[in-house]
């Protein structure tokens, strides 16, 4: 640990709670016009622009869907080749043991089938999930974030975070009010 | 965009320079390959002459009925992107007469085209079991009847439309209404109509041949045709307003992925149709896909194959080409050129067995765009280019909503 993190190593961040979800985007477009990048957002229901005011552009994601497809895929043709073809040939009604046509609808649903689960694994691993302890709960009126109130957060880590100044600057964006967080 | 934005000045913008434009190179390419026709007409015989022309015949037609699906569609389901594209699906359905037009000379030739419409066919017992419903006078009643009820959609949902632009702004209510009532029963209509059009005018071609999904085939077809076509001309008049107000790369994301899935939706009715005919193996089916899977027009299925789905797919699913106009448009183009191919490769080894794709088929296409496409710029632009007056278009459009 530098010297840096074990100055402020008792705070995770600061946290700004909004009334609505207009606010709330209004605030995450300034905070990031205002060059913060280690932010997070907080709302009882998705908000449609609010990654992008975040600047949460990055797609992750995508490249493991497309593995996971082509690996079903390749599992699905090679699992019909090896039974068919190699392992135990049957002849059936005398067509031919590597029968294509019939070979792409298992094809097709493993490609499907190894792409969603790769989507959903992925996502979760990549958001850290499952994650029983996170320090925003240390905020009192926290919980009510799955209900009524918007929260936006500025972590410390933050490389233009500075404890009175961070402060100063969310209280100008006009929330409810401004909580300290500690890790 | 803003707020500040005046329905009544939309609706009156045309971009006369890029319609122009667009419409001259349609034109140039046009009289191009009616020129090459011209010179086809003496060169080829008849026969040729009317298998290349069926083929552009349903290429253009395809466009035709695709829009008119797509049309009573987004009014169903609403969206931003109907709302876009829904004066150019509307300029397409209304060139409908003149396909009808077009239609005569296919008419006039039945023998020529038709196996069942010669006299031969009296000594073919299946095809003596099948004359109740493929003799001539029933086909040309049935044709009458397609136009009929095509046209009659078309021109009823464009003078809805057009009343819409030219009256003040209203809330929802009964005026946008009737777009949905109509269109609901309308794609019941579509979809019988153009089910029974592509077993007349295609499958008959062979008419021992039979498949229950080729309706379904041509609809996906025609469907896939007309996105492309749409995203060509959202992106050639996206440079001026109205259009460059209404398209942003979120537009075009949306039609990449309508396109991207329509590609899949054309291969998955093509393997549907492919997997229970091989899986069958009967004989009155299997020549169809002998004639076009082996032999001379082997080549050609692997073309289709590749060109029809795998490339357009894989292309397809980069999310920052869906979102890059210029870039989806040349997918755009290509998709088109492929359901041309397509086109070839179903209708053509009817006739052809020793050779396949003939010169006069792709300038037959060309010199088909000449009167569609002049009929169809001269119908965009002598509308607005955007329902701005549609009660939902300012919540959908103008405020990037859903």
């Amino acid at each position: 640990m530098d010297h840096q993190a074990q100055s402020s190593s008792q705070v995770y961040g600061l946290m700004a709670e909004f009334d609505s979800a207009q606010a709330l985007l209004e605030a995450a477009q300034k905070v990031r016009g205002a060059g913060y990048t280690r932010t997070d957002a907080y709302s009882p229901m998705p908000i449609h622009g609010l990654a992008e005011a975040l600047g949460m552009t990055e797609r992750k994601v995508a490249p493991f869907v497309l593995a996971g497809g082509l690996i079903g895929c390749m599992t699905g043709y090679g699992l019909q080749f090896w039974t068919s073809v190699i392992d135990y040939p049957m002849n059936i009604g005398g067509r031919p043991f590597h029968s294509w046509v019939s070979f792409i609808p298992v094809t097709f649903e493993l490609t499907i089938l190894f792409a969603a689960f790769s989507a959903g694994i992925s996502m979760i691993v990549l958001n850290g999930l499952p994650q029983p302890y996170h320090p925003v709960f240390n905020a009192k009126r926290f919980s009510t974030a799955s209900q009524s109130s918007f929260f936006l957060a500025i972590e410390a880590a933050d490389p233009k975070f500075d404890a009175g100044q961070t402060a100063a600057f969310l209280a100008s964006l006009h929330p409810r009010e401004v909580v300290s967080v500690d890790e | 965009m803003t707020s500040d934005w005046k329905p009544a000045e939309m609706l009156k913008e045309r971009p006369t320079a890029d319609l122009s434009r667009l419409s001259s190179r349609g034109l140039l390419l046009g009289g191009v390959g009616a020129a090459a026709c011209a010179a086809g007409y003496v060169m080829v015989d008849s026969l040729q002459f009317l298998q290349s022309y069926l083929i552009a015949y349903m290429f253009w037609i395809g466009l035709s009925l695709g829009s008119l699906a797509l049309l009573m569609i987004q009014h169903l389901s609403g969206g931003a992107w109907g709302l876009v594209g829904r004066r150019v699906f509307e300029a397409a359905t209304r060139t409908l007469p003149l396909m009808a037009v077009l239609f005569i000379p296919i008419a006039l030739n039945l023998e020529t085209l038709f196996l069942w419409a010669r006299p031969e066919a009296a000594t073919d017992p299946v095809l003596v079991a099948k004359a109740a419903y493929l003799n001539p006078n029933f086909f040309y009643g049935r044709a009458v009847l397609y136009f009929a009820i095509w046209i009659g959609l078309a021109f009823t949902l464009s003078r809805w439309s057009k009343a819409q632009d030219e009256t003040a702004p209203v809330g929802p209510g009964p005026l946008d209404r009737r777009f949905r009532v109509l269109s609901g029963p309308g794609l019941v209509l579509f979809m019988l109509t153009v089910t029974f059009m592509s077993v007349d005018w295609v499958m008959s071609l062979d008419p021992h041949f039979y498949s229950t999904i080729f309706g379904v085939l041509t609809v996906g077809g025609q469907g896939l045709a007309t996105l492309a076509f749409t995203i060509l001309v959202l992106q050639g008049l996206s440079g001026s307003k109205p259009i460059s107000d209404v398209t942003s790369a979120e537009r075009f994301h949306d039609y990449g992925k309508l396109m991207l899935a329509f590609v899949m939706l054309w291969a998955y009715f093509n393997v549907s149709q492919l997997l229970i005919i091989w899986s069958a193996n009967l004989p009155e089916e299997i020549p169809w896909y002998i004639e076009r899977l082996q032999g001379h027009w082997a080549p050609w299925a692997v073309v289709v194959l590749l060109g029809h789905f795998v490339a357009p797919f894989v292309l397809l699913l980069s999310r920052d080409l869906k979102r890059h106009g210029r870039m989806l448009s040349r997918v755009a183009l290509f998709v088109l050129v492929m359901r041309v191919v397509d086109l070839v490769w179903t209708i053509g080894p009817v006739f052809r067995h020793e050779s396949t794709v003939h010169w006069l088929d792709f300038a037959m296409v060309l010199g088909m765009a000449l009167p569609w496409l002049f009929l169809f710029y001269r119908n965009l632009g002598s509308r607005a280019l955007v329902p701005a007056n549609d009660p939902y278009f300012e919540e959908a459009v103008i405020n990037e909503g859903h």
